[in-house]
């Protein structure tokens, strides 16, 4: 009886195997590195039997003219390789590969440490660095260790203003930046199939800052009939019983709005016991919280009124962004004073826009608060769309509770 | 794989952005990111990693996937860095880029000096020999091979 890592790996936990990747990625962060590493390799042509992807995400578009050229000279790359191409405006990575491009039970690698994000599918997903990805260029295959499995047992449903993000902040925060180090998250239970694939992204991609190696879903109802809609016919994943390495419990309906605190994820309070702290940003986006579900909300929860500090939304990617201007949701944002980007990764990591000034403040939706990381000197702390929504109408942090 | 050095002694869960900030990373001139390793951090940190090993808590190299992070510390002139547990993307590229990483539970001694033989599977500081958590074959034979590009090299 087998962890859903080790079926799709093929081995028992522990072992050392050598896998073909089915789908790899990179984007123009990574990318560049991977490039000099697989031309030192030798690299001429792409492994063979996979599928080879690069987006451009994360300075996007290019802020200067080095930030250009190597852009250029990667968008040559995969012009001359043929690999699946999506340039800037597309959206995030890890987005563009859970828009019915990942399918369960495949073996996916991104050189990106949010890769974990696709096992919200049933596949398994996991990060790597630049010459990992060049490696994996070159033969198609890579080496892993199968992980142990913590099992995060889901009961029950959200309630109030809880989203699936204080759900992932509450487990992060009980786990540590490093309790599930070398191991994969697997999310079970009854409360799992109550919750959207757009919700199970939120969690799987946050099982990177407790240090998982991968965060898994078992692809369910829910899965098959997101998928056949973008156009595969796929299977549902039965559990099997297996033994977990640990155990935790959750009962969805306990979980309450929550802030995790600069400069650590797992450093995590309820929004109420930080109500009134003053901000100067509020930001709205990422491979966490910018896709439609999230814009729709935050729309919802400011539609009519002003925000009183500076708030950047940006959408995921391409597709949640015509849908948000199909639906008027971009035009509710707009009114109601909100500033936007292309999809991409926007301001998370401080690269070319939305980045903080010195004793800045920001509330923003995505996974990462580290020291400086938006800009030298900003503090970010980490919350919902809907904490985003009320603090954003508020100026300083606010419950969305209390609104 | 042998190895000496001045112990270099940093907190637990030193993350990725700390090693080299996001604001760094937009060039392939290695020299920049090892004039600018942990400036957040502590600025005066750059100029004393030559010859160091860096002793540190667990998790270190947590957070983001930049090799860069990497590549700062070895251009730096770091010999090695020894943690009770290290981020596994932060673990793989290290080794892929041919900087020896040992896991074990070492207590530092800012500036005593630190010995380690991978092959052999010991590290020994003040006067102390100490075990270490073997590398899996695969790992060491790139390490072995100076790095992945290197093992590739000679492997196809």
């Amino acid at each position: 009886m087998s962890t859903l890592s080790e079926r799709i790996l093929g081995a028992a936990a522990g072992e050392y195997v050598d896998r073909k990747v089915d789908r790899a990625y990179a984007h123009d962060g990574t990318g560049v590195l991977a490039l000099e590493a697989w031309k030192k390799m030798g690299g001429d042509r792409l492994g063979k039997e996979t599928e080879y992807y690069l987006q451009f995400d994360h300075i996007a578009p290019a802020n200067n003219s080095t930030t250009a050229t190597l852009q250029h000279e990667l968008r040559d790359f995969a012009h001359m390789t043929s690999m699946h191409f999506s340039d800037i405006g597309c959206g995030i990575c890890h987005q563009l590969m859970s828009e019915g491009v990942v399918l369960p039970g495949e073996i996916v690698v991104g050189a990106d440490s949010h890769s974990v994000t696709p096992g919200a599918f049933g596949a398994f997903a996991t990060g790597v660095g630049a010459t990992d990805m060049a490696g994996i260029w070159l033969t198609g295959e890579t080496w892993f260790r199968v992980p142990e499995s913590v099992g995060v047992n889901l009961t029950g449903k959200l309630s109030g203003a809880a989203e699936a993000k204080d759900l992932a902040l509450n487990y992060v925060g009980r786990l540590g930046m490093d309790g599930a180090t070398y191991q994969a998250l697997e999310f079970i239970g009854e409360g799992a199939h109550h919750l959207s694939i757009d919700e199970r992204l939120v969690l799987s991609n946050l099982s990177m800052e407790a240090g998982a190696k991968a965060g898994l879903f078992y692809a369910d109802d829910v899965t098959v009939r997101y998928l056949k809609e973008r156009g595969h016919a796929v299977l549902s994943q039965e559990p099997e019983d297996c033994s977990y390495r640990s155990e935790i419990d959750i009962d969805l309906a306990d979980i309450v709005p929550l802030v995790a605190v600069p400069p650590r994820v797992d450093t995590v309070k309820p929004v109420d016991d930080l109500a009134g702290l003053s901000l100067d940003q509020v930001f709205v986006g990422t491979c966490t919280n910018g896709r439609y579900f999230d814009l729709a909300r935050f729309a919802r929860l400011v539609k009519g009124r002003k925000v009183a500090v500076r708030t950047i939304v940006v959408p995921a990617s391409e597709e949640i962004l015509k849908k948000a201007i199909r639906t008027g949701v971009l035009a509710d944002l707009v009114e109601a004073g909100c500033t936007l980007g292309t999809p991409g990764c926007g301001p998370c990591l401080g690269y070319h826009m939305g980045v903080l000034g010195e004793g800045e403040v920001c509330l923003s939706t995505a996974n990462r608060n580290f020291k400086n990381r938006m800009g030298v000197g900003g503090e970010i702390y980490l919350g919902s769309v809907a904490t985003a929504a009320a603090s954003a109408l508020a100026g300083e942090i606010t419950s969305p509770e209390a609104a | 794989m042998q190895g000496k050095g001045t112990a270099v002694c940093l907190p637990a869960d030193i993350d990725t952005d700390v090693i080299i900030a996001g604001r760094y990373l937009r060039t392939k001139d290695r020299s920049i990111w090892a004039t600018h390793v942990f400036e957040d951090l502590d600025p005066t940190l750059a100029a004393r990693l030559k010859g160091a090993v860096i002793v540190a808590g667990r998790n270190f190299g947590c957070g983001s996937s930049r090799e860069q992070a990497a590549i700062a510390l070895r251009e730096a002139g770091v010999v090695a860095v020894i943690a009770p547990s290290f981020a596994r993307i932060f673990f793989r590229n290290a080794i892929n880029l041919g900087l020896p990483l040992i896991e074990s539970d070492l207590t530092c001694t800012e500036g005593s000096t630190v010995a380690f033989d991978i092959s052999e599977g010991w590290v020994e500081t003040d006067g102390k020999r100490h075990t270490i958590r073997p590398l899996s074959p695969r790992m060491q034979e790139i390490l072995m091979a100076g790095g992945l590009v290197e093992y590739w090299r000679a492997h196809r």
